[in-house]
């Protein structure tokens, strides 16, 4: 088994898909001859071709329209925004068309597409490239919304992106593109969507994260054990629709939780687990639910971005207040 | 050499195609579909249908039992030219004003008012199975289109995918940048923009300084024609030829096909807040039925017993799709769920139950 970065993770499961499926077409800025700005698509239009692998005008909206007209007509587009601040343009066609033109036509249109960002801040980028808008996304119904946080799910969650027979957007972790390595094995089996992957057990506290916060998320879990705190971690990584059962069976276990996310705080998706847990979690609960995640604050640039983002520190103190209620 | 003695490097020009006067008489020598007196017939009759269907729906709309409605008062010939040009496998992508050109295309009239009337089921209708549903944010179907023209040109199918939206449409983003798109890939797509000289309130010249729509596709590099909209026979030709060319290969076209919005924008709308009567009133005089009609009726293809036998049709017609409309059950609420996905994740099932009234949420 190979060792690899989770982009190209990504690149294998592009791959993968493209090989066993005809249907499958990857489309985006850049990703023909350049292999995108990151590399996702390195390599893929060369072995595949230029109408499979398809350089597009600089047009998100357009791209995200193209993925709904190319779903519906039963090809498995793959559209590529370059960051995830460009993908704005698409959230129309993503609410308006390609989350609900099953429903809309009562199952006669199907839109089987995916969309595909780098997402979140901690890559010195500059102004509009470290966008954490999944809340925003997971909020839309009929979509699904993912996150891997490893190079294995990357692989095997974009292959079952691909194969859904909904629409997915899935969420790239920029910061750990390169930084988060593993064995994957290019075998073309895909994980489960809808499923909470539960990293780390632990009976004192549950520590939920998505995407590239796990790596601050499992630094705190080592720190916390290190003073005799078993956290369990959990990575929610679908986020729409997400994993209530496993979230709940951990509270229940534990009766504490911090939920770590890096995008702003208000009507973030934490705010959305908190609730889950309050209604149907809280005679479990030994302490309060709290939040670690980034400020009410435009995203900032490189000077001040690790200022914003949990750190370890601050997750492993909320962790440990909630340990200290009993 | 123009100023400066700089040497132009590109000129353009924009055709406009109209056969039949507004009296009905010919200005040109017609197309060849046009010996055919069925055919003519039949453009007649679907244009006829159209009007009292909207009359009827209207009426409904004002009783309380349809929601709001657009009608397609004055510019019936745009939906029918266009739609009958159009083959059983091409790709229909209409805006909320077409329905004209989905009853063409074989979708049931009670169909139609099951959507007005607020029922999903309307769009699961029984024209051909491909076509898209009305689209209601104006001008977010043509990258659809694209798309749709994309995988056509990918698997060779001789196959065209037609778009129609509104003169308010062509401001939009979303229009240029699948035109802009179709042009690069010489997609097999119609971009059909009819111009009714309104976009709710706003009149063309608050819409664009461009002399006309047609000639927005030449930035896109591609063939922008204008045609007389209240002309049945020239929006079928402009059709039929701009769908040829797509089919075979040469790239995508675009028809402005101008005409004019009699009636309200919407049975939500007033249009005499912002429309002067007068206008509308010299407008009723280049109207496509009673054009088509006057042509029929002095080539002797069309009598007054024809009409009549029409009118009683159409009336039989309207009459039974509006009672299969409200005859049609309504749906459990728990039904909102059955379409969100292919499969119901869990995380819904216990939302789904409420709505069944089996749970306690
Ligand atoms: C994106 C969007 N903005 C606003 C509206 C509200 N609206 C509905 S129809 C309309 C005018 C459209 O005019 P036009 O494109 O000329 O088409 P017409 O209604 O005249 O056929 C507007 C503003 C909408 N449906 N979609």
């Amino acid at each position: 088994m190979a060792e690899v970065t989770l982009v190209e993770a990504v690149n294998l499961a592009l791959a993968r898909a493209m090989e066993d499926d005809p249907d499958v077409v990857v489309l985006g800025e850049d990703v023909g001859i350049n292999g995108g700005v990151f590399r996702a698509t390195v390599g893929l239009q060369a072995r595949f071709g230029p109408e499979r692998v398809l350089d597009t005008p600089l047009a998100e909206l357009l791209i995200s329209g193209l993925c709904v007209g190319m779903a519906v007509q039963g090809l498995k587009p793959v559209g590529e925004i370059q960051f995830m601040g460009f993908l704005y343009p698409c959230i129309d066609q993503l609410v308006n068309h390609a989350s609900r033109i099953r429903n809309r036509t009562q199952g006669r249109l199907t839109c089987p597409m995916v969309l595909r960002t780098p997402h979140g801040a901690g890559i010195r980028a500059p102004e509009h490239h470290s966008e954490s808008a999944e809340a925003m996304l997971a909020h839309i119904p009929g979509l699904r919304v993912v996150i891997p946080s490893s190079p294995e799910r990357a692989y095997g969650l974009l292959l079952a992106a691909i194969r859904d027979p909904d629409p997915v957007v899935f969420l790239e972790p920029t910061r750990i593109y390169r930084a988060a390595k593993g064995e994957v094995e290019d075998s073309g089996e895909a994980l489960p969507l809808d499923v909470a992957f539960v990293l780390r057990e632990g009976r004192d506290v549950t520590l939920i994260s998505w995407g590239a916060m796990l790596k601050e998320t499992m630094a705190a879990a080592d720190a916390l054990a290190a003073e005799g705190i078993a956290a369990e971690v959990i990575d929610l990584a679908t986020l729409k629709p997400y994993d209530e059962v496993t979230v709940l069976g951990s509270i229940a276990k534990t009766g504490r939780c911090v939920i770590v996310h890096e995008a702003t705080r208000t009507g973030g998706f934490g705010a959305e687990i908190a609730a889950l847990i309050a209604e149907r979690g809280l005679t479990s609960l030994l302490a309060p639910v709290a939040r670690v995640t980034g400020y009410d604050t435009v995203i900032p640039m490189a000077r001040l971005e690790q200022k914003f983002m949990p750190s370890v520190d601050r997750i492993v103190a909320a962790a440990r207040k909630a340990c200290q209620f009993s | 050499m123009a100023d400066g003695g700089l040497p132009v490097i590109a000129r353009f020009e924009v055709r406009h195609r109209n056969y039949l006067a507004p009296d009905g008489s010919i200005n040109r020598p017609l197309p060849a579909f046009a010996s055919d007196a069925s055919l003519l017939a039949s453009l007649y009759r679907a244009m006829v249908l159209l009007r009292n269907f909207d009359r009827k729906a209207v009426a409904l709309q004002r009783t309380g039992r349809l929601g709001t409605y657009a009608v397609s008062l004055g510019q019936e010939a745009v939906s029918v030219g266009i739609a009958s040009a159009m083959r059983e496998e091409d790709v229909l992508l209409p805006s909320y004003r077409d329905n004209g050109a989905l009853i063409w295309r074989g979708v049931k009239l009670e169909e139609i008012l099951l959507f007005w009337g607020g029922d999903e089921r309307g769009n699961h209708f029984s024209g051909p199975v491909q076509d898209f549903p009305f689209c209601v944010p104006v001008g977010s179907q043509a990258p659809h289109a694209a798309g749709v023209a994309y995988a056509f040109k990918l698997r060779k199918e001789p196959r065209v995918a037609v778009c129609m939206y509104g003169d308010g449409a062509t401001s939009k983003g979303d229009v240029y940048e699948a035109m802009n798109f179709a042009g690069v890939h010489k997609l097999p797509v119609v971009f059909v923009a009819t111009n009714n000289q309104w976009a709710i309130s706003v009149p063309l010249r608050l819409q664009t300084a461009s002399e006309t729509l047609a000639q927005k596709s030449i930035a896109a590099g591609f063939i922008g024609e204008q045609v007389d909209g209240s002309d049945v026979v020239a929006v079928r030709a402009a059709a039929e030829d701009a769908i040829a060319a797509a089919r075979d290969g040469q790239g995508p076209r675009f028809i402005e096909a101008v005409t004019y919005r009699l009636g309200d924008h919407t049975t939500s709308d007033d249009a005499s807040r912002y429309r002067p009567e007068e206008e509308v009133q010299a407008r009723w005089k280049e109207e496509p039925i009673a054009r088509l009609r006057a042509f029929l009726a002095g080539q002797k293809m069309w009598s007054k017993a024809d009409e009549e036998q029409l009118a009683a049709e159409c009336h039989e017609r309207v009459e039974a799709a509006v009672e299969r409309y409200l005859a049609t059950e309504p749906r459990g609420g728990e039904t909102m769920f059955d379409y969100l996905y292919a499969d119901l994740p869990e995380a819904y099932v216990a939302q789904r139950r409420q709505l069944a009234g089996e749970g306690d949420g």
